[in-house]
Parts: C-alpha cells; structure tokens; sequence
C-alpha cells in the first residue's frame, strides 16, 4: 500500500499565487486610475493658469493708479474703472450686510428651533435647490419684483438685495454644516451645566460655528462678486461717469444712506461693456479689470482660509 | 462554559426568576427618591420599568448591569437630559431632599434641574476654551460676573477634584492641552463648580488608562464627603471600591439595591449573583 499525499498544501501555494495576481492586478488598476486622475487634473490647471497668465499679460501693465481713479470714457487710454470698484464695493456691502444675518439666523434656526418633521424638510431640499436656481432667474425675479413691483429703480439697493437672494442659500447651508458639525458631547455638556437654549446658542454654537460660518458667507460673497447676469438683468448696463455721494460726510448727521439709492455699475458689468466693444485698447481695459476682478475675488477666498485657519487654532476640536 | 449553555436554554424558565427586590427603608438621611418611575423613549421603548430607589445624601450609590439594562438612561433622568431630544416621557416621581420638589412634575423646569443635578459624562467634553474658562463656564451660565468670585470658585472647584497642582500653571491655556485623565478631571472640577446638589457620573473612567482610572476613583471617594454622588460603571470592581450603596439593573428593572458590601458579597436576587459572579454580561 502506497500513500498518496493528498496536496493540500500546493493547492495552498496555487492560492497564494492566485491571491498575489489578484493584488497584483488591483495595483496596476490602481495606477491607472492614479495616472488618469493626475492627467485630466494637470491638463485643468494647465488649462486654467494659461488662461489666468493671458489676462496677466494683456491685462496688467494697463492697471495704474490712473486706471484707478479715472470714470469709463469713450477714449480707451483715458478711461478707468473707478465707478466700476466703487459700484462693487457698496453692492458687496449691502450684500453682505443682508445676506449674512438673514442667512445665519434661518440656518441657526432651522438646525437648533425649527422641529423636524415634513415642514423643515421642505424647507430644506428648497433651500438646496434654490442653490442651484440660474442666477439670471433671480435677475429676472428682482426686475419683477424689485424695480417695478416695489418701484425701488435700478439702484445699489436693488442690486445688493438681489444678491443677497443669490447667495443666501449659500450661507444658509454653510451655516447649518457648521452647526451640525459640533460634536453633541459638547452641546450636552453645556445644557448639563444648567444653560438655557439662548446660552448655549450665544455661548456654545455660534462661536463654535463662526469660522465655517464665516467660510460660508466669504464664499457668497466671492460668487457674488463675480455675477453679472442678474445684474444686467435688472437693468444696469449703463455708462457712469460718476460716484453715489459718500456714505459718510463731516457734517451731521455724519452717515448718510443716499448713496443706496443711485445708480451704479460694477467691475464684471464695466468688463462686458469693454469687451463688446470692437477697438483692440478696449480689450485691454476689459482684460486689466478682469484681473482687478481675480485679485479681490482670490483676496475673499485668502480671508476665508486664514479665517478658517485662525479660528481653528484657537478653537481646536 | 456548561454552565452558561444552560444559562441559554433555560431562557424560558428564566422568567420564573424571583421578581425585583424593593429597596429596603433607608435610615440614614436621603437627598432623593425615584418612586416609581418609568422612561420611555420617543421610539416607544419603555428603557426604565417602575424603579423605586432612594439616593442617599453625601454618599456614592452605584448603578450597575450589563450594557443596555438602562443604566445611562436613568441616569440622565436625574438631570433631565432626555428633555434635549422630542418625544421623550417620564412616568412616575423623582423627588429632591429635603424640599421634595418633583424633578419631572409638570412644573419642573429642566434648565432649572440642571443647576441643581450636575453631570459629567462618559467621554471627557471640555470646551474648546481654557481651563479656566471651562471651570467658569457654569458660573456664567448662572450669571456670575465678578471676577473675585469666579476665580475662587475656580480654584476651589479645581482643588476639590484634586487637579489643582496639575492646572495652576495654566489656567489660560487650553482645555485640549491636557491628558485625557486631566481632561475628565476637568470635567468634573467643572461640574462642581457651581455646588450642584447631586453630581451624576456616566461610566467617567470607560476611556481613561488604570493610573488616570485610579485617580479618579480616589477623587471619587473624596468627594462624597461634601456632595452626593451618583455614578454609573461597567466595572463592579470599582462600584466595590467607591460607592456606599449598589443598585443592580437588569432589562429596565432595578432588581436589587443595598449596601455595596452586601450585594457583592451575599446578592439576594438570582439574577444579581449571576452578574456579580460573572456569569453573564
Ligand atoms: N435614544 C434612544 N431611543 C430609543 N432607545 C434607546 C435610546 N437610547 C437608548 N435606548 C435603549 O434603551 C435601553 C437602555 O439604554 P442605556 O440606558 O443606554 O443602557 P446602558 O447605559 O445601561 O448601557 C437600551 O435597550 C437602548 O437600546
Ligand atoms: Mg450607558
């Protein structure tokens, strides 16, 4: 009587082997997939950076003080975009000034008072979707509403309040991930300690939430400053050659809220102006605004991450 | 091994155990009593089944049983943190000594209860502030402005749970800084601060290492000497080592209550010997 071995063990090793090629397989897959992403995302920033660069060069060795300080003119080598950054300037504030409160106070309630049930989440996928609505929707939407329903003209007002509406989805969402993402121990722990809703809010979640609330309302911002369509929309596709009187003067009552209601026009509105226009020098007035244009736009998204990065180091979590 | 095979298959002879032990009338002074009492959760689930136990004053009473039996649950009855979520019901009384008021009577205000019941919890939670502020944090919320006041009560608090000489140095500097054990004495300096009336602690040395464990079970003794104690543990051995009295929970039920020695030494109830000799949980 013979014994035959019964092979266990190679068929052990012929698993091994098969497991090695499966690995084997999976690494390859692995950089290929690595390979393809670093491709496609190196051709995009290629993309971009030469785009960036074109305006550079077109654009700033036009960008003076000059080009500063002087109202658009019909002569390209003597017009600037002063009315333009000024007109962005006081839009941006009045944005800002009513997007941010109404904002943070729907997201704050909607998160901690609100009760859940079928009414705050049809708040909610509104909210979402309102995000994704055209932006030259709510241009149409403040002409109807706005100019002529509430006869308020095509003023700075109109134009800030526009897009306040524009971004406040933006903020609103911003401000209820900031909420949700402090951790439930310490909300516990504070309400554990004997404080009521209004403290624990004033005391707890909001200085938690600031900086992605902060984060948020920046990047509002910084989307709105760039928005041109709704802008036109309501009807600000104008020559002005002037300024909106100061917000602050020496004499009493010392502030003054004129300026809300003039005219205005922006930096993207005074670009598309150059830009249609045939003669070459225009072109490179349009360029040289578009870089003032990225400069403060990369300059609300610098703030925002030093912000985020601040206020992390002082609240670490 | 066997024995717990047994154990299994005579679940259903397992409900003809004896019922639930009723505490014994208590002598010495109480600072509160659950009569009673039943919680159920919004889901419906009833976690806490007609507890009747009395909490004694300026002593440690344990709670034990194994994971799920409710433990946290009524715990956090005490303090009425359950109020936070929607849907949520209490049954039955939870009387304060000496004034008897009833902690989820109609009138009961939970914020109200929460500056009178504090509590700690299983995870060390210091805020994102300094130590100081964090020590503060309950002072403020009862509206505490004065800074004399504050600081002493800082220092007191910090002393009484024996982190004093590990924070002097750094009241201003931040919570996070410091270890896990520090932090979750922290915690309970925290707690303290406002001279709460009952101190709950939620299973306070499930995350720390033995030496930060030891510590705090000292602190723990300690301080039952000034304030009542509550505390719920997984480990018996330390329910043994700190508290005066034991409650045993099991399913939602409180199945027995006495004096620690007495339940870990000569258990009444089946069911509690069966945990206590570590025959399940
Ligand atoms: N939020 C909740 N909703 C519904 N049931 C819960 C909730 N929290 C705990 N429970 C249930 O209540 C019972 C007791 O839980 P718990 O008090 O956390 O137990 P323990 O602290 O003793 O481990 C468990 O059966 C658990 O599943
Ligand atoms: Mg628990």
């Amino acid at each position: 009587m013979s014994v035959t071995t019964n092979g266990a063990l190679s068929t052990a090793v012929r698993t091994d082997q098969r497991a090695i090629d499966a690995v084997m397989k999976a690494k390859r897959r692995d950089l290929w997939v690595a390979g393809a992403g670093m491709f496609v995302m190196v051709v995009s920033m290629a993309l971009l950076l030469s785009l960036i660069a074109d305006l550079m060069i077109r654009g700033l060795p036009r960008i003076d003080l000059d080009f500063l300080s002087n109202f658009p003119s019909r002569r390209a080598e003597r017009a600037g975009i002063l009315s333009a950054w000024v007109g962005t300037l006081l839009v941006m504030l009045v944005t800002a000034f009513l997007a941010v409160p109404i904002g943070v106070g729907a997201g704050l309630y909607l998160e901690e008072y609100a009760r859940k049930g079928w009414v705050s989440n049809f708040i909610e996928v509104n909210v979402s979707n309102l995000a994704g609505v055209p932006s030259i929707i709510y241009g149409l939407l403040a002409l109807g509403l706005f100019v002529y329903g509430l006869s308020l003209g095509k003023t700075i007002l109109v134009a800030g309040m526009t897009l306040a509406l524009l971004i406040l989805p933006i903020v609103i969402v911003a401000t209820r991930e900031a909420v949700r993402s402090i951790p439930k121990i310490i909300k516990e722990g504070a309400y554990g300690l004997g404080a009521d809703q209004w403290q624990v809010m004033w005391q707890y979640i909001i200085p938690a939430a600031r900086p992605g609330i902060l984060t948020g309302a920046i990047v509002g911002l910084s989307r709105a400053i760039g928005e041109t369509a709704p802008i036109i929309t309501i009807g600000a596709l104008t020559f002005i050659a002037f300024l909106p009187p100061s917000p602050v003067s020496g004499d009493f009552p010392f502030i003054s809220f004129a300026w809300l209601n003039e005219g205005f026009t922006v930096l993207p509105i005074q670009m598309f102006n150059w830009v249609s226009r045939p003669q070459a020098d225009f072109h490179v007035n349009a360029a040289a605004t578009g870089v003032v244009l990225l400069a403060l736009t990369f300059a609300l998204n610098g703030i925002a991450i030093w912000i985020r990065y601040r206020l992390r180091k002082a609240h670490r979590n | 091994m066997m024995d717990t095979m047994t154990q299994d298959h005579a679940q259903p002879k397992a409900a003809a155990l004896p019922p639930a032990i009723k505490p014994a009338p208590e002598t010495e002074p109480l600072r509160a009593r659950i009569e009673d009492f039943s919680f159920f959760y919004a889901d419906g689930t009833k976690a806490i089944k007609h507890v009747d136990m009395p909490i004694l004053d300026r002593k440690v009473t344990a709670i034990i049983g194994p994971s799920g039996c409710g433990k946290s649950t009524l715990l956090r009855s005490l303090n009425r943190m359950h109020d936070l979520y929607p849907g949520n019901r209490y049954e039955g009384k939870i009387i304060l000594e000496p004034e008897g008021d009833n902690l989820i009577g109609p009138h009961s205000d939970p914020v109200l209860v929460r500056l009178r019941v504090g509590m700690v919890f299983q995870k060390p939670n210091p805020f994102p502030k300094t130590i100081y502020e964090n020590v503060a944090a309950g002072l403020r919320v009862r509206g505490i402005r004065n800074k004399a006041v504050i600081d002493e009560a800082v220092e007191g608090a910090l002393r009484r749970a024996a982190i004093w000489d590990e924070a002097k140095d750094r009241l201003h500097k931040s919570a996070y800084d410091m270890s896990g054990g520090q932090q979750q004495r922290l915690c309970i300096a925290r707690a303290l601060a406002p001279n709460p009336e009952i101190l709950l602690l939620d299973e306070p040395t499930s995350a720390l290492d033995p030496i930060a464990t030891a510590k705090v079970e000292d602190l723990v003794r300690e301080l039952s000497n000034s304030v009542t104690v509550v505390i719920v543990t997984h480990n018996m051995q330390q329910a043994a080592r700190i508290s005066h009295r034991t409650a045993f929970m099991y399913l939602g039920e409180l199945i027995e209550f006495g004096e620690t020695s007495q339940i870990f030494t000569n258990p009444r109830h089946p069911r509690t010997e069966n945990y206590i000799t570590g025959r399940y949980g």
